[in-house]
């Protein structure tokens, strides 16, 4: 073989305002092998891969694609280089046919005439949907096709723009196990000719049967690389989590007690979450932890009445929660949810601070016969909370809350829910994005909170944040709970084992 | 529930054609059919160009305003004594540059369509108004013979129709053109990714939407014989009701032309048309036609969340009846 690399990062450094996500990143990947990347999220895989993808721009170092330097400034620079990103969420027209799909930029005319030369469109697709292995006709609507037969056209199309090195994103989870060793084989006959690939997920088992090197990530830095061999799985799980760095969680004053608050019992949503049981008592903080699809928000989303279920049934201080209450319901039953989506679903950006901090409670301030509302208390009820979540003072109530930092805007959402005086908050990775500083005062607003009485069920992808402030840590991963630690068990490893993907046994 | 849903406006069709026959033997013959197509033909043509204009998500509420404006300077042109031609090419004109002014805001400053269009629709208006003095002109003679023209036996307006429809359903249809529109609509982003130029999409159907409204002010001129002050009023809505229950999602990205907007225009037209036999009081036509409007839009957003809860992401691979 030649020596030219497939592609050699050199010194990649990201910030995003002025938080450092990648810092100095380095390897090279030969032609025609595979890279697995791993690491947990938040290590920077994702910013990494767009980079290579001309999605983002690094702030520092150099890309070489196939012995020529490499400066993607979008991903059609990408894509023109031969390099194809199937990302998680694939990128299809559903309501094209599968021929349009991949040739749409480009697709053949008769000659000068304005029409698509359909034969030719035809004959071209039949035969990369020939090579992926995909028996289908290439005029069928995409939308017609399952997940593994679109991740296959995704492929296809990475090949008719005839890639030379593709990044597959956690491609297989949504593919059931037939699907998947479908694309497994059709990626190793990839291989054979020579196209280099970089293959990134959490199942470690995959990446062991399907790779010849490893990168590992964490924080942004390289911590482990060289040929797969060198790794077993307990040494590449060991070398993502790492030292545990230290970080200072606020001081647990209160205790957890044996009073149910919340209890969900054999909970089971259709190809989202299975037979989900737990509770949450009064003054606990209980985690959970899962890696990214694992299902955590979508149960959230369920408790709090934005989606369904199908069966199970949710308590809220003994009383039986009725399936078809919505959130208004549920938040009368003293629920209260922060969501994941700080800036869609949690905040209305444009308006004002004291706007959105009163967005929950408005109901209690109108007291007039009339039912207008009492600026007094009202005004009053802000202020206070204000001083309660410690929001800056650099910013008067009127301002629009778009103009925050995201612990400042975090500060607002907890304010609005405290003011609802909620018995069990929910909340979905609530220091996301949020510096150092801010966190450590969230923290301190969880843990007030729980000592006051509530139950805290907090969801979060980082170990440390859970095992700093939580009672006990539920994981889930695959839609199930896969593991009930309380805190005298945490240990990072075991959580982690705990939350990666098992192969299903179908 | 879901092929009801998917073949809803077939249905409809039929449930008004045959509860119209029902009700009146007049209304199942020849001579009341051909006379539906040829009235169809004006708000079809404008329909048409509406239906490209959704297939990208966006709303074009400004073809009633550009009929009007277009009808007011063509009026003035042969109230001048110019020759019927120049009049008529002038209007196809001002269609094409009133969509391209809507174009320009929308795919070069991206302001949302409602909005450019709407203050379209107003300004519009207004500058023909202000052109007609707000007072009807007759057209001349010429012009009506458009209307009742013949060639092989075929109507002039059906036989123009029918062409758009044609080249439109090519176009749609056959052209790359026609496919990356309906990838617009489906999704922008990912259209912007595979390399699309998404401006230049945008821009022609507003274009081909101006277009398609001064062609279809010309047959209704011609059937007419007057500009009116209130000419062409409302006909953005019927057109966006036409689309819709030809199957147009407002949501983009869904849509045809043959048989979409033929059959939802000919729905409209096919129940003007049965009042008008029956002699319905007329108070009733708006709430009627009103009432088959909201059926469509009722369809269609039924239709999108069936098809968003069928595209939820799944997290398990649970058997169907686990």
């Amino acid at each position: 073989m030649n020596t030219i690399s497939a592609i050699e990062f050199s010194g990649i450094s990201k910030s995003f305002a002025g938080v450092p996500v990648l810092r100095g990143i380095s390897f090279k990947l030969g032609a025609g092998r595979t890279l697995g990347l791993v690491g947990e999220n938040g290590a920077g895989k994702s910013t990494l891969m767009n980079i290579l993808g001309g999605n983002l721009l690094p702030d520092t170092g150099g890309m070489v694609l196939g012995g020529t330097p490499y400066t993607p400034q979008d991903p059609t620079d990408a894509a023109r280089a031969g390099v194809a990103f199937i990302h998680q969420e694939l990128n299809l027209f559903a309501n094209l046919s599968i021929a349009e799909n991949l040739f749409l930029a480009a697709l053949p005319r008769m000659g000068s005439m304005p029409w698509i030369d359909r034969r030719a469109l035809h004959d071209r697709t039949a035969t990369l949907l020939g090579q992926v292995g995909l028996a289908i006709a290439p005029e069928t609507l995409v939308e017609q096709l399952s997940a593994g037969e679109r991740q296959l056209v995704e492929i296809a199309r990475a090949l008719a723009l005839e890639a030379r090195l593709i990044i597959l994103d956690e491609p297989t989870t949504s593919l059931s196990v037939r699907e998947t060793e479908t694309l497994f084989s059709l990626l190793r006959r990839l291989q054979a000719r020579g196209i280099a690939l970089i293959y990134i997920s959490h199942l470690l088992e995959h990446v062991r049967q399907l790779c010849h090197d490893l990168v590992v990530l964490r924080d942004g830095e390289v911590v482990a690389q060289g040929p797969i061999e060198a790794y077993d799985t307990p040494a590449i799980i060991s070398a993502m989590v790492g030292r545990s760095l230290t970080r200072l969680y606020p001081e647990r004053r209160g205790a957890s007690t044996t009073v149910p608050l919340l209890e969900v019992r054999s909970l089971t949503q259709l190809h989202i979450v299975r037979d989900i049981s737990f509770t949450v008592h009064r003054g606990e903080v209980l985690g959970i932890f899962g890696l990214m699809g694992a299902g955590r928000s979508e149960l959230a989303r369920i408790l709090f009445g934005l989606d369904s279920a199908q069966y199970g049934e949710v308590r809220m201080r003994e009383k039986v929660i009725n399936r078809r209450e919505g959130p208004r319901e549920r938040m009368e039953r003293g629920l209260a949810f922060l969501t994941e989506d700080r800036r869609h679903e949690g905040l209305c950006l444009e308006a004002s601070i004291a706007d959105n901090l009163a967005l929950v409670s408005l109901r209690e301030h109108a007291r007039t016969p009339l039912r207008l509302l009492d600026r007094n208390t009202w005004q009053q009820a802000i202020s206070t909370i204000r001083a309660a979540v410690r929001l800056t003072a650099k910013v008067s109530d009127a301002q629009s809350v778009q103009t925050l930092s995201g612990g400042n805007q975090q500060k607002v959402i907890l304010g609005k829910w405290l003011l609802a005086k909620p018995e069990v908050l929910i909340l979905d990775e609530p220091t996301r994005g949020v510096d150092v500083g801010a966190r450590f005062e969230l923290y301190q607003l969880i843990l007030d909170l729980a000592d006051r009485g509530a139950g805290v069920l907090m969801i979060s992808s980082e170990i440390e944040e859970l095992t700093g402030l939580c009672d006990r840590i539920l994981v889930m991963s695959q839609g199930e709970i896969r593991g009930n630690f309380p805190r005298t068990e945490f240990s990072r490893e075991r959580l982690l084992v705990a939350a990666l993907p098992r192969e299903a046994h179908a | 529930m879901n092929a009801l849903l998917r073949y809803a406006s077939p249905i409809l069709f039929v449930v008004v054609i045959a509860t119209f026959g029902v009700l009146s033997p007049k209304f199942m013959t020849a001579d009341n059919a051909l006379n539906i197509l040829v009235q169809s033909a004006p708000v079809g043509i404008v329909t048409i160009g509406m239906t490209f204009v959704l297939l990208t998500a966006s709303v074009d509420l400004s073809v009633g305003a550009i009929m009007f404006l277009a009808a007011a300077i063509a009026g003035k042109m042969l109230q001048a004594d110019m020759p019927l031609s120049v009049a008529l090419g002038a209007m196809l004109v001002i269609g094409v540059t009133s969509g391209g002014i809507n174009a320009a805001f929308i795919a070069r400053l991206r302001i949302a369509p409602f909005v450019v269009t709407l203050a379209f629709l107003f300004i519009g208006r207004g500058v023909a108004l202000t052109i007609t003095q707000t007072r009807a002109m007759n057209l001349p003679e010429s012009f009506l013979r458009l209307g009742s023209a013949r060639i092989v036996g075929v109507p002039l307006p059906l036989l123009i129709f029918g062409m758009m429809l044609l080249i439109a359903h090519a176009t749609l249809t056959r052209t790359p053109f026609g496919r990356q529109l309906y990838a617009l609509g489906h999704n922008p982003v990912t259209a912007r990714k595979a390399g699309l130029n998404t401006s230049l999409l945008l821009a022609s159907v507003f274009l081909i939407s101006g277009f398609c409204a001064a062609l279809g002010a010309i047959l209704s001129l011609a059937q007419l014989g007057a500009v009116s002050p209130k000419f062409g009023e409302a006909y953005e809505f019927k057109a966006i009701a036409a689309a819709v229950l030809g199957g147009a999602s407002l949501f983009g990205g869904r849509g045809t032309v043959l048989p979409g907007t033929l059959l939802g225009v000919v729905l409209i037209q096919s129940v003007e048309a049965g009042l008008v036999i029956l002699n319905a009081d007329p108070y009733l036509y708006p709430i009627i036609t009103a009432a088959i409007i909201f059926i469509a839009v009722l369809i269609d957003s039924g239709r999108n969340t069936l098809l968003e809860r069928l595209g939820r992401r799944r997290i398990r691979n649970d058997s169907a009846q686990a």
